[in-house]
C-alpha cells in the first residue's frame, strides 16, 4: 500500500451568520450582491469572530471553523476529537460535501462517504429490505452492489426476523443497527464517521468497533473518525487532530493528541446553569490538581479540590460550610465530602477566600465527572451550583502494580490487602 | 509503482463554482437511486388508504365533472365543434395537472429534504428529477382513464361526436417532455429561492391557481381570443396553454397545430429548464446554512 496523500485539507474555513433569517438579512445579501458586482472582496468575510460558545461577540458572524490545513495519507485513519462546538460537525459537513467552506478548498483522490447519521432517509412505511435498498443508493451504492451485498449487511444487523416488515415497527436499536449495517457495507476511499457507535447496545457497538477496524486495517482504507470516546480514538486512530474553537489546536499521534485535549480541557470552568443561593458568599472558581499533573488527576494521587471565593461581605470561616458532590457522567452520586463530617469543630474565625479539600489517594476510576456544590453561610444557603464543573480522572497506578480495575467492574477503588 | 501526479485529484471541494456544474457521470452513477426515489414515492403515496391507487382517478374526473358543470353547462363556454364537453375538460385537466404535479413537487424540494440533505451527499438535482418521474407513472393512469372516456364517448354514446386523433399525436411524448421540462425548471427556480427567505412559496398556492385559468385549461384559446382580444397575448404567449391546447388539437383533431408557436414553446421551455438548473446547482452547496 502506498502511503500516497488521498486528502488534502487547504486553508478551510466556514463561516456562520448567527440569529435569524429576516428583513434584517436582506440588507446584507444585497451588500455582498453589490460587492460582487463591482469586483470587490466579500465584506463579511472580514467580520467575524473566533467561535467561542459561551461569550457574547462583537459581530453577527463567527467563523465555526477557519485556516484548517491537514493532509491525510492513504489507508490511515485519523481522528477528530474537540469539545461540543469545535468545529468537528462543521469539519465533516463540508468534506462530506453537504455544504460548501466560505474560504479554503479540499482536494480528494477519492469518493467520500459519510456516516453522519445513520438511518438517513429511512422511510419508515417501506419494509427493512426496501430500506436498505434506498439507504445504499444514498449512501452512493449501486443495485447491483447492494444485491451482491444484502444477504451480508441484513446479517450484519440480526434483523433477518423483521427484514419485510415496515420499518416503523422497529425498535430504535432495530432502526439503527439496520442502518449501521448498510453504512458498514459501503465501499468508498475515504469513510467519514461521527459519533455512530453512541447508540446500539453493547454488543452492537463492539461489533460497530471492529468492523471500522477492518474497513480501516483490512482493506487499507482510510478512515476519518470523530468522537468523544478516549478509548475508541486511542484504538482506532493513528494519528489525531485536537480542534478548538475552529482552529486546529494540535495534530500529531494520538496519546500525544489526547493528553493535548485533556490539557485544554478547561473542564475546571465554572457552569453557571442551575444556581440558587442568596450570594452573600459566592464560588468564583474550582480548581483541582493532582500532585504531579498539573492538568491530568490520576487515579491514585494526591488531589487538591480548592475552592475560590468571592467573600465580600467578610464571613467568617466559622460560619461557612462547603460541602459537594461527585457525580459520574451518568449522574449517579459517587462521593459526598463536606467539612460537615470532617472539621465541624475546628474551623477558624476568619474571614477566608477558599477552601481545600484534599484527597491523599484519589479513588475513582478514570473517567469524568461533575462536581455540585452546596455552601451556607451561617445556615442559610450561599451559593448552590448543580454540575458547577466537570473534571477528568485518568488511568494511573493506585495499587503500585501497574494494574487497574476494568472500568466495567467499578468506578472506585479500595485500599485493601490479600491476607 | 503509483506515479501519481501531486495534481491528479478526482474533485476538489470549494466556494468557487462554475456557472453550469452539471456532472453528467455522477448523476450517471446515481441513476439507482432515482429509482429508488420514484418507487418509494409510489409504495409510499398510498399506504394505509383504502382506495389506494383510485385516487389517481378520481381527482381528475370530478374536477372534470365540475368544470362541465360550471364552465360549459353554467357559463356556456364552447368546446369546439363536436367535441364533448367532458373529455375536453379531462384533456385539459390531465396535460395541466402533470405540469403541475411536477411544478409544485419540486418547489418543494430543498425544505422537504432538509434533513436528508443536510446528512449525506448526493447529485441533489436526482430529488426533483425522482418527483418529475413519479409523477410521469400517475400521468400514464391518468392517459388510460382518458382513453377509456374516450373510447365511450366515440363509440359507446348515441350521439355522433366528431373527433378523431390526429397523426401529428405521435409528437405527444414531446409534449409531455416539454411539460416536465417547464415544470421541473420553475419549480427548481421556485425551491432555490425559497431556501432563504420563504415569501415565494405563498405565491406559489395561489400562483399555481391562477395560472391554471390562463393556460387554457377550461376554454380554446380560439374562444379567448373571440371574447378578450386585448389580453389575448397573455394567454398566446403562454407556453403552458401553447402545449395544453396541442395536446387536445392532437387528440381530437380539431383545428391546426401552430408549429412556430410550438417550436417557440419548446426553446421557452429548455430556456427556463436551464435556469431552473443554473440556480439550483448555486443554491445546492450552501443551502443547508440558511434553510
Amino acid at each position: 500500500m502506498s502511503l500516497d496523500i488521498i486528502l488534502k485539507v487547504n486553508n478551510v474555513g466556514k463561516q456562520y451568520r448567527l440569529g435569524v433569517v429576516g428583513t434584517g438579512t436582506i440588507s446584507h445579501d444585497l451588500n455582498r450582491w453589490w460587492s460582487r458586482i463591482i469586483g470587490k472582496e466579500d465584506p463579511y468575510l472580514k467580520v467575524g469572530e473566533v467561535n467561542v460558545r459561551s461569550q457574547k461577540g462583537s459581530s453577527d458572524y463567527v467563523w465555526a471553523i477557519r485556516n484548517i490545513n491537514f493532509e491525510v495519507k492513504r489507508g490511515e485513519v485519523l481522528g477528530i476529537i474537540g469539545k461540543n462546538g469545535a468545529g468537528k460537525s462543521t469539519l465533516l459537513k463540508i468534506l462530506s460535501r453537504v455544504t460548501s467552506p466560505t474560504t479554503g478548498e479540499i482536494k480528494t483522490k477519492g469518493r467520500i462517504a459519510s456516516l453522519l447519521e445513520v438511518g438517513t432517509g429511512f422511510h419508515p412505511e417501506m419494509t427493512g429490505r426496501e430500506n436498505i435498498y434506498l439507504n445504499g443508493a444514498i449512501l452512493g451504492m449501486t443495485k447491483v452492489e447492494i444485491n451482491s451485498k444484502i444477504d451480508e449487511i441484513i446479517d450484519f444487523s440480526g434483523c433477518l426476523r423483521y427484514v419485510d416488515t415496515p420499518v416503523k415497527r422497529y425498535s430504535s436499536g432495530m432502526k439503527v443497527r439496520l442502518a449501521f449495517a448498510v453504512a458498514a457495507h459501503l465501499e468508498p476511499d475515504i469513510l467519514v464517521v461521527d459519533e455512530v457507535l453512541a447508540v446500539g447496545d453493547a454488543e452492537f457497538q463492539k461489533k460497530a468497533i471492529g468492523k471500522i477496524q477492518d474497513i480501516s486495517k483490512g482493506d487499507g482504507r482510510t478512515v476519518l473518525f470523530v468522537s468523544h470516546d478516549m478509548a475508541a480514538i486511542q484504538n482506532l486512530c493513528s494519528r489525531t487532530i485536537v480542534l478548538k474553537n475552529g482552529n486546529i489546536n494540535f495534530i500529531g499521534y494520538t496519546s500525544d493528541a489526547i493528553t493535548n485535549y485533556l490539557t485544554t480541557e478547561d473542564g475546571n470552568k465554572l457552569q453557571l446553569h442551575d444556581r440558587k443561593g442568596s450570594g452573600i458568599v459566592k464560588i468564583v472558581s474550582i480548581e483541582i490538581f493532582s500532585e504531579h499533573s498539573k492538568v491530568n488527576i490520576l487515579t491514585g494521587q494526591l488531589v487538591n479540590f480548592t475552592f475560590r471565593l468571592k467573600n465580600n461581605n467578610g464571613v467568617i470561616r466559622k460560619d461557612l460550610r462547603l460541602d459537594f458532590r461527585i457525580d459520574d457522567e451518568k449522574g449517579q452520586r459517587i462521593a459526598w465530602l463536606s467539612d460537615f463530617v470532617i472539621t465541624a469543630s475546628q474551623k477558624p474565625e476568619i474571614i477566608v477566600n477558599s477552601i481545600t479539600f484534599q484527597v491523599k489517594k484519589f479513588p475513582l476510576n478514570k473517567g469524568t465527572y461533575y462536581i455540585t456544590t452546596y455552601l451556607t453561610a451561617g445556615g442559610t444557603v450561599a451559593d448552590w451550583i448543580q454540575n458547577a464543573c466537570s473534571f477528568s480522572v485518568v488511568d494511573g497506578d493506585f495499587y503500585g502494580t501497574g494494574r487497574t480495575p476494568p472500568l466495567n467492574q467499578g468506578k472506585t477503588l479500595l485500599n485493601y490487602d490479600i491476607i | 509503482m503509483n506515479t501519481d501526479i501531486e495534481d491528479d485529484w478526482l474533485y476538489t471541494i470549494s466556494s468557487k463554482r462554475k456557472l453550469i456544474d452539471f456532472n453528467f457521470n455522477e448523476f450517471w452513477q446515481y441513476k439507482d437511486l432515482l429509482f429508488l426515489f420514484v418507487k418509494r414515492d409510489i409504495i409510499t403515496l398510498y399506504k394505509q388508504t383504502i382506495l389506494g391507487p383510485l385516487w389517481y382517478l378520481l381527482q381528475p374526473l370530478f374536477t372534470s365533472l365540475i368544470f362541465t358543470l360550471i364552465f360549459n353547462n353554467l357559463a356556456d363556454i364552447p368546446t369546439g365543434e363536436g367535441v364533448p364537453n367532458f373529455l375536453f375538460n379531462l384533456a385539459g385537466i390531465t396535460s395541466w395537472n402533470y405540469f403541475k404535479d411536477c411544478l409544485v413537487g419540486t418547489s418543494e424540494t430543498f425544505k422537504k429534504n432538509e434533513k436528508i440533505f443536510g446528512k449525506v451527499y448526493f447529485p441533489r438535482v436526482i430529488m426533483p428529477m425522482s418527483v418529475v418521474v413519479s409523477n410521469l407513472l400517475k400521468f400514464g393512469i391518468q392517459i388510460g382513464v382518458f382513453i377509456g372516456f374516450y373510447v365511450y364517448f366515440v363509440w359507446f354514446t348515441s350521439k355522433s361526436y366528431n373527433v378523431s386523433p390526429n397523426f401529428d399525436l405521435v409528437f405527444s411524448p414531446v409534449l409531455v417532455l416539454l411539460m416536465a421540462l417547464l415544470g421541473l425548471g420553475l419549480g427548481m427556480i421556485i425551491s432555490s429561492m425559497t431556501t432563504k427567505y420563504r415569501d415565494l412559496t405563498f405565491l406559489v398556492q395561489f400562483g399555481v391557481q391562477l395560472l391554471m385559468y390562463g393556460s387554457a385549461v377550461m376554454y380554446p384559446m380560439s374562444y379567448f381570443k373571440e371574447k378578450l382580444p386585448t389580453y389575448y397575448w397573455l394567454i398566446e404567449w403562454n407556453p403552458i396553454a401553447i402545449i395544453v391546447e396541442a395536446f387536445r388539437t392532437m387528440v381530437f383533431g380539431t383545428g391546426e397545430l401552430n408549429s412556430f408557436k410550438l417550436i417557440y414553446a419548446a426553446i421557452s421551455s429548455c430556456f427556463i429548464f436551464l435556469i431552473g438548473l443554473v440556480i439550483f446547482n448555486k443554491t445546492e452547496k450552501s443551502f443547508i446554512d440558511t434553510i
